[in-house]
């Protein structure tokens, strides 16, 4: 048994004041979890601690929370690791600090409202199969490595973790975000599915879809099952451009593409070649540039006229697109080589079905076992 | 201590103070920099939205180029580092797959070989060159400047490919670098997000909004600077400042440094010395701030 500090962050909208922390010890075995600590001060301490749970092992996805401002289940994370991660910086007795989960409005203390942020956007990327024409007589026969494939979507339990730590939401609370766009492959990538070309033009399309994610892997980070939800967007950012070649609204398919064709050509990046043809590429782009592409060079002007003014892009290659430097030519040749192999095999990897080899190099080592997630705690 | 010297694309391109400003520093810390000067680029995640054995080959050559030279591999770019880790772990987890990519590499004479050492500057500078080093490098202590420190995603996330299971300090390197200078650590919620330069050219209200955002948190707090080892960051919290203060309507004006600068002032180099006029923020108050004496 071992002392903990819990710092929780109380909210009761009935009271008619603004949120406050409140402090609380809990003695308790130092592999049980954050979770087991909110019970004990709910059961002994003040009965007036909101905290949502169920199946207490990371299967229902009922106690998503923030602890040490980190999107986890309180129930798999354990108070030893919490307080350790508290302290890391002062070495001392920081309180653990547990905080309902962010970018969702706040019901009471630990307990968050989903519905605008996570339930609402499930259902808005149409959350079932479309098949086409009538079901088959018996089942579907479809080939294992597809299923395979959406297993990874599948783990999704609703959490609502990835919302919670998802910083494109944070700016944008229009933005579809990591669960409801990790479902929308689970359908895109189930070959059942008769409406891939649809579902990926409509968010393709989305300002707030597949080309709102930042890129900040917050989500992949906070998922509790290995959904790793921005690959699943990076799929979809790479069916829609690359397999169906939809061509957005929101100059994703065209900046993609304007970049990897620099990199072929030059090896390393043009910026202001990039900027020119994500927003109107090739000759017809300029002949009959967009509504959009006009715009968005307008909008880059006054920034690009500052780098001048301060010397940061006072040089012929930055001011002039096209006439940044190639490779050497060797190089150069190889550049183009690697993109003829991989265009020719396009191969995917993808190590939550394949797994990491074990390192020959290290001797084995003994693997600590993990307690099990679904013992009764 | 010699490295194979990774600057990539924007050290180059839009932020050229950034490339000027590590020689200086390493050549005073004594950091030999072998540069790779026929790699290309890391691909920045967009690539790997393309085709993901593109981006994987491309930077497996980066690799190999390292390898060649023998010498480990230092970056100065959070999306660099990011990058090729993601490629790096799929390189290194499957042997037939490592193969397939070498395949591509067997032309120039060149082999990915599982296990290459790629590390930010930042990353080195404190578990390889040492803290205890670099405070003794320290000439000019940078005394009462309050400095907000900004990660960036990509040396922050996913943590396990980024090796916080061996290192899982890695996120407070920076707050330790600026206490070692002799600067002060402003505290702000900003510091481990996102700056939304990904996205700029596709939602630039939403990505502008990410920065604008940080940069008045960090003044709230009373930062007279933002230091980054993301030079992506940089140009959407430095180049696009005024633009992201249009689009939040909040008055900004903070300085933001690359990090050699920020270690560079504390060597004794001057804002002029460092780049620092390129920048759109001004920097010009920093003279007088740090009595800086010429290098």
């Amino acid at each position: 048994m071992a002392e903990f500090h819990l710092k929780v962050r109380r909210y009761q909208p009935e009271s008619g004041e603004g949120p406050y922390w409140q402090r609380y010890d809990v003695d308790l075995d130092p592999t049980l979890s954050v979770l087991d600590g909110l019970l004990q001060i709910r059961d002994r301490e003040d009965g007036t601690l909101v905290v949502r749970c169920s199946c207490r092992a990371a299967i229902c996805g009922s106690c998503g929370v923030n602890v040490n401002g980190e999107s986890t289940l309180a129930c798999k994370t354990r108070l030893s690791d919490a307080h350790a991660y508290a302290n890391r910086r002062n070495g001392g007795e920081e309180p653990i600090v547990v905080e309902p989960m962010g970018n969702m409005r706040v019901i009471k203390d630990l307990v968050t409202d989903m519905e605008e942020t996570h339930w609402t956007k499930i259902r808005r990327v149409t959350p079932w199969l479309l098949p086409e024409g009538d079901p088959p007589e018996r089942e579907y026969v479809v080939p294992p490595e597809s299923m395979i494939d959406v297993t990874q979507s599948m783990a999704c339990i609703q959490c609502g973790a990835c919302v919670s730590a998802c910083l494109s939401m944070e700016a944008d609370p229009e933005f579809v975000g990591p669960a409801a766009l990790a479902k929308a492959y689970r359908f895109v990538g189930d070959p059942r599915d008769a409406q891939h070309e649809e579902r990926l033009y409509d968010l393709a399309q989305d300002p707030h879809g597949i080309y709102d994610c930042t890129h900040c892997f917050g989500c992949i980070d906070a998922c509790p099952k290995g959904v790793a939800p921005m690959d699943q967007i990076m799929r979809l950012r790479r069916l829609a451009a690359d397999v169906h070649g939809i061509d957005d609204v929101n100059n994703g398919r065209r900046h993609e593409a304007a970049f990897t064709k620099i990199i072929r050509n030059k090896g390393t990046l043009d910026e202001s070649l990039l900027l020119q043809e994500s927003y109107a590429p090739g000759v017809k782009g300029k002949l009959k540039p967009s509504g959009g592409a006009i715009k968005g060079l307008i909008g880059s002007l006054p920034t690009a006229l500052r780098g001048i003014r301060t010397g940061k892009m006072r040089s012929l290659s930055k001011l002039i697109p096209g006439v940044h430097p190639k490779l050497p030519a060797d190089a150069q040749e190889s550049v183009e080589g690697i993109y003829a192999h991989a265009e020719e095999h396009r191969e995917e990897l993808n190590l939550y079905i394949r797994g990491e080899e074990p390192d020959e190099q290290a001797p084995e080592e003994a693997v600590e076992p993990e307690p099990d997630e679904e013992a009764d705690t | 201590m010699k490295v194979a010297y990774w600057p990539g694309c924007v050290s180059r391109g839009f932020t050229p103070e950034l490339h000027g400003s590590m020689a200086l520093v390493a050549e005073r810390l004594g950091i030999e920099l072998v540069e790779l000067d026929r790699a290309n680029c890391c691909g920045a995640g967009v690539i790997a939205e393309h085709n993901q054995e593109l981006v994987d080959t491309l930077n497996a050559r980066t690799f190999a180029l390292a390898q060649k030279a023998g010498l480990p591999m230092m970056n100065i770019c959070s999306t660099c580092q990011g990058a090729q880790s993601e490629c790096q772990e799929r390189l290194d987890a499957d042997s037939a797959y490592r193969a397939h990519i070498n395949e591509a590499l067997a032309s120039e004479g060149l082999a990915y070989e599982r296990g290459v050492t790629n590390k930010n500057f930042l990353w080195l500078l404190v578990e390889d060159y040492g803290l205890d080093e670099l405070g003794k490098k320290v000439k000019t202590p940078l005394e009462g400047l309050r400095v907000g420190p900004f990660y960036g995603c990509y040396v922050l996330r996913p943590r396990h490919r980024l090796g916080y299971d061996e290192r899982p300090e890695r996120d407070l390197y920076l707050e330790r670098v600026i206490e070692t200078l002799g600067g002060e650590v402003v505290e702000y919620s900003g510091a481990r997000k996102c700056c939304g330069f990904p996205i700029v050219t596709m939602n630039r209200e939403t990505s502008l909004r990410q920065a604008g955002t940080h940069i008045e948190d960090a003044l709230d707090a009373g930062a007279d600077c933002l230091v980054t080892p993301c030079p992506l960051c940089h140009l959407n919290l430095d180049m696009q400042q005024p633009e992201a203060a249009k689009i939040t309507g909040l008055e900004l004006g903070l300085a933001v440094l690359h990090l050699p600068q920020l270690v560079g002032l504390a060597l004794g180099y001057t804002r002029e010395q460092l780049g620092m006029g390129k920048h759109i923020a001004s920097t010009e108050w920093v003279e007088e701030r740090l009595a800086t004496t010429p290098a």
